[in-house]
């Protein structure tokens, strides 16, 4: 079979093989969900309920009227306790809307576009926007924008990552086992809302299953293929997957859009046929709970606005042996602070990790094996990012195209010396931006 | 109190290649040669090893207390230069030029640069330059089965018959190490074997061993010399695996260390045939140390979108 693949990358442990046979898990809607509103790329929401309100499942409860932003919904119906200032993954506080659940399970009046087919590419759109789709492969980038290229631009062909090239997550990898129909369907109405003839849905190698569902549920779909990839992580980065199935290069700065592409990720494609076919916002989300920590590592479908305590004491964890906790993959996943926060829409994994998996190890002096650039997908010199913040050259760091860098953290990963090269990429790369623009 | 989380940017994973991981290899694919330096110049060949290694990580430890720096002489990289510095003086060397060339390989080669990764130079090599600017008749005197003569290249110099250098065949000799020679450098198989586990760990790009050998064939053959004797005697091997291929002091992009490696086989290929000394391997290596800034700066990899179609 060929294999489409990008230069550079690294190849961590895959350590898939705990969950990837572990069926979706419905866990239990908790007694209290906490829905932060900030859970995309864009502005913070307001809430359109207050404390007393009784709210049912699926109804929207806040939402902004800027550009870049996503309402959200309530994940069980009860009422609203509290709104408050709290923690939450992506660093920091914002404001929660605390429901109380009832257990009733009652469900909001839902709006749907059955007959997609004949419906007007902005209804679509806006009723995409109306469900709160983000991008759920990490980025929480509003679908509806997404899907929206700017004029000037003629789109001709949609990738869809199904890559999950993050070692340990099986969340993606699980859904396209599990429903491959409603990724299909999604797939065919993104089709039709960007009126593409063409889809190539890319899957990493090391999910054969995976890869042979997608090939028979689209089968007789003309336009939509299924490319094997190989296992190389940032395969599932946006500019590394057009360039390993369509091999066409982003340019510096640039957006997908310029090169005639758009990118989904296939579990997002699932939620637009949700939304749109069948009525039902994103209220929740498949998370891959694993790591050495974790007794019993799973996939587990939970409500947005879970605590990560509740999945971590239903899964099971030696709290004693984890080194660090985290939201998300390995490689670009976040760090947290506390099991005291919620899940949001971009919340795919929740990882245990010991010290044997973090493997700290004392910094030292880099030794200029080349490694980092060997690694680099986007062919920078990483090794440079380290030596120039150490003496506060931010602006050299940009001449050294520090801002094409995707933060994919493959430098530092290979690093023998265990340079901090993505703590002076990311202090670089917001002192830049800090910057007057000239 | 429940343990508190370790915070900290992504990634939460790294490799399991450390810097002592890289250096101990090295080591390791440099016992072969020293056992065959053992076999062929006798157990003289160990001690003068481990004096150079001694001395250089005393060298170093001594350096880093005065800078003020951690002390930090287990990482095998004071070692790896203790042994390229014995396995490029003769055997005959007296303990105390082998004790002054190793100070003078840490002290001026690595320490002021610094410390690990910021010399510009292969540390045992300027040891050993300056130790044939001292002492030229000691780091030339070769002796083999008790007897001094010439070294193979230093046969072919003179237009001496490479017959003369030791008994046998001198293709086989120069295979196993049996003619004279620094410690380190006469036996082509044993430095082949070392080489091959680098290439295997990943340690070493086994493009830049085969084009300086490859140059240096060549270059041998256009000038009317023997290509095989050539490239198996003198130093060649020794720089080529372990020296050329020295991380720091070496480009850091692919492209860069070919036209790296293809400079030190031109200009052994010169010296050889137009320079004054029968052997240029240290020399062409050093030279080529101080280009590096400058090939570094043309070869900078290909960034990805920087040319828009």
């Amino acid at each position: 079979m060929k294999l489409f693949t990008f230069k550079g990358g690294v190849h961590p442990s895959e350590n898939k093989v705990q969950t990837e046979n572990e069926a979706i898990q419905t866990f239990d809607a908790p007694k209290m969900v906490h829905v932060a509103l900030l859970q995309h790329i864009g502005a913070p929401l307001n809430a359109l309920v207050k404390p007393g309100d009784r709210v049912l499942k699926g109804q929207k409860i806040a939402d902004s009227e800027a550009f870049m932003s996503a309402p959200v919904h309530s994940s069980v119906s009860g009422v609203v306790k509290k709104i408050e200032f709290l923690p939450f993954p992506l660093s920091g506080k914002v404001n929660t809307i605390i429901i109380e659940n009832d257990g009733e399970e009652e469900l909001a009046e839902l709006t749907t576009i059955k007959d997609w087919k004949s419906a007007p590419k902005e209804d679509l759109l806006a009723m995409i926007r109306e469900k709160g789709i983000v991008g759920v492969g990490g980025a929480c980038f509003p679908t509806h924008i997404k899907l929206n290229p700017p004029k000037d631009v003629t789109i001709d062909t949609l990738v869809m990552n199904g890559a999950e090239c993050e070692p340990y997550l099986n969340a993606d990898n699980r859904l396209m086992l599990e429903d491959p129909k409603s990724i299909i369907e999604g797939i065919k109405i993104i089709m039709h809302i960007l009126g593409v003839k063409n889809a190539k849905i890319g899957i990493e190698n090391n999910k054969p299953e995976a890869i042979a569902s997608m090939i028979k549920a689209s089968e007789g779909d003309n336009g939509i293929e299924v490319c094997p990839l190989k296992t190389q992580y940032p395969q599932g980065g946006e500019k590394q997957l057009i360039k390993a199935i369509l091999d066409r290069e982003v340019p510096s700065g640039k957006l997908p859009s310029a090169v005639g592409v758009v990118v989904q990720n296939t579990a997002t494609a699932a939620l637009v046929y949700e939304g749109i076919v069948k009525g039902m916002p994103l209220i929740e989300k498949v998370v891959t709970i694993s790591g050495k920590a974790i007794k019993k590592p799973m996939n587990l479908k939970v409500r947005i606005g879970t605590m990560f305590r509740d999945m971590l004491d239903y899964a099971g964890v030696e709290r004693e042996d984890v080194d660090k906790l985290v939201m998300g993959g390995p490689m670009m996943g976040m760090a947290q602070h506390s099991e005291d926060v919620p899940v949001v829409k971009g919340t795919s994994g929740l990882l245990a990790l010991t010290t044997a998996e973090t493997n700290p190890c004392k910094a030292k002096n880099c030794i200029l094996c080349g490694k980092c650039i060997g690694a680099c997908p986007m062919g920078l010199e990483p090794l440079m990012y380290a030596k120039l913040a150490k003496f506060n050259q931010w602006e050299e760091m940009g001449k050294y195209k520090l801002m094409d860098c995707i933060s994919c953290g493959s430098c530092s990963y290979i690093c023998p010396a265990n340079r901090p090269l993505t703590e002076a990429i990311n202090i670089g790369k917001a002192k830049l931006r800090a910057m007057p623009r000239k | 109190m429940a343990k508190l989380l370790k915070m900290g940017p992504s990634p939460h994973v790294r490799t399991s290649e450390t810097v002592e991981k890289v250096m101990y290899d090295v080591i390791i694919a440099l016992l072969p040669a020293l056992l065959m330096a053992v076999y062929v110049f006798g157990i003289q060949a160990l001690t003068t090893t481990l004096i150079a290694v001694g001395t250089c990580m005393a060298t170093e430890g001594i350096m880093q207390k005065i800078m003020g720096k951690d002390i930090d002489i287990k990482d095998g990289s004071a070692i790896i230069t203790g042994i390229l510095f014995a396995f490029v003086v003769p055997v005959t060397m007296a303990y105390w030029i082998v004790i002054v060339g190793s100070v003078i390989s840490i002290l001026l080669g690595k320490m002021l640069f610094g410390g690990l990764g910021h010399n510009i130079f292969n540390p045992a090599l300027v040891g050993r330059a300056f130790v044939q600017a001292s002492w030229p008749v000691a780091i030339t005197t070769f002796v083999l089965d008790g007897q001094a003569g010439p070294t193979m290249l230093d046969a072919m110099k003179r237009g001496l018959d490479g017959t003369l250098v030791a008994a046998g065949n001198p293709y086989v000799n120069a295979l196993l190490g049996k003619m004279g020679g620094t410690i380190g450098e006469t036996s082509a198989i044993a430095l082949l074997l070392g080489g091959a586990y680098l290439i295997y760990k990943g340690q070493v790009n086994w493009k830049v061993p085969a084009i300086i050998i490859g140059t240096v064939g060549i270059g041998a053959f256009l000038f009317g010399g023997d290509p095989i004797m050539h490239m198996l005697s003198g130093g060649l091997f020794l720089g080529a695996f372990f020296m050329a291929t020295d991380m720091v002091t070496s480009p850091y992009t692919e492209k860069g260390q070919m036209i790296f490696a293809f400079g030190i086989g031109a200009l052994v290929t010169l010296i050889r045939f137009k320079g004054g000394y029968p052997e240029g391997m240290a020399y062409s290596i050093l030279i080529m140390n101080g280009v590096v800034p400058l090939i570094n700066k043309y070869t900078k990899p290909k960034m990805f979108g920087g040319v828009a179609k």
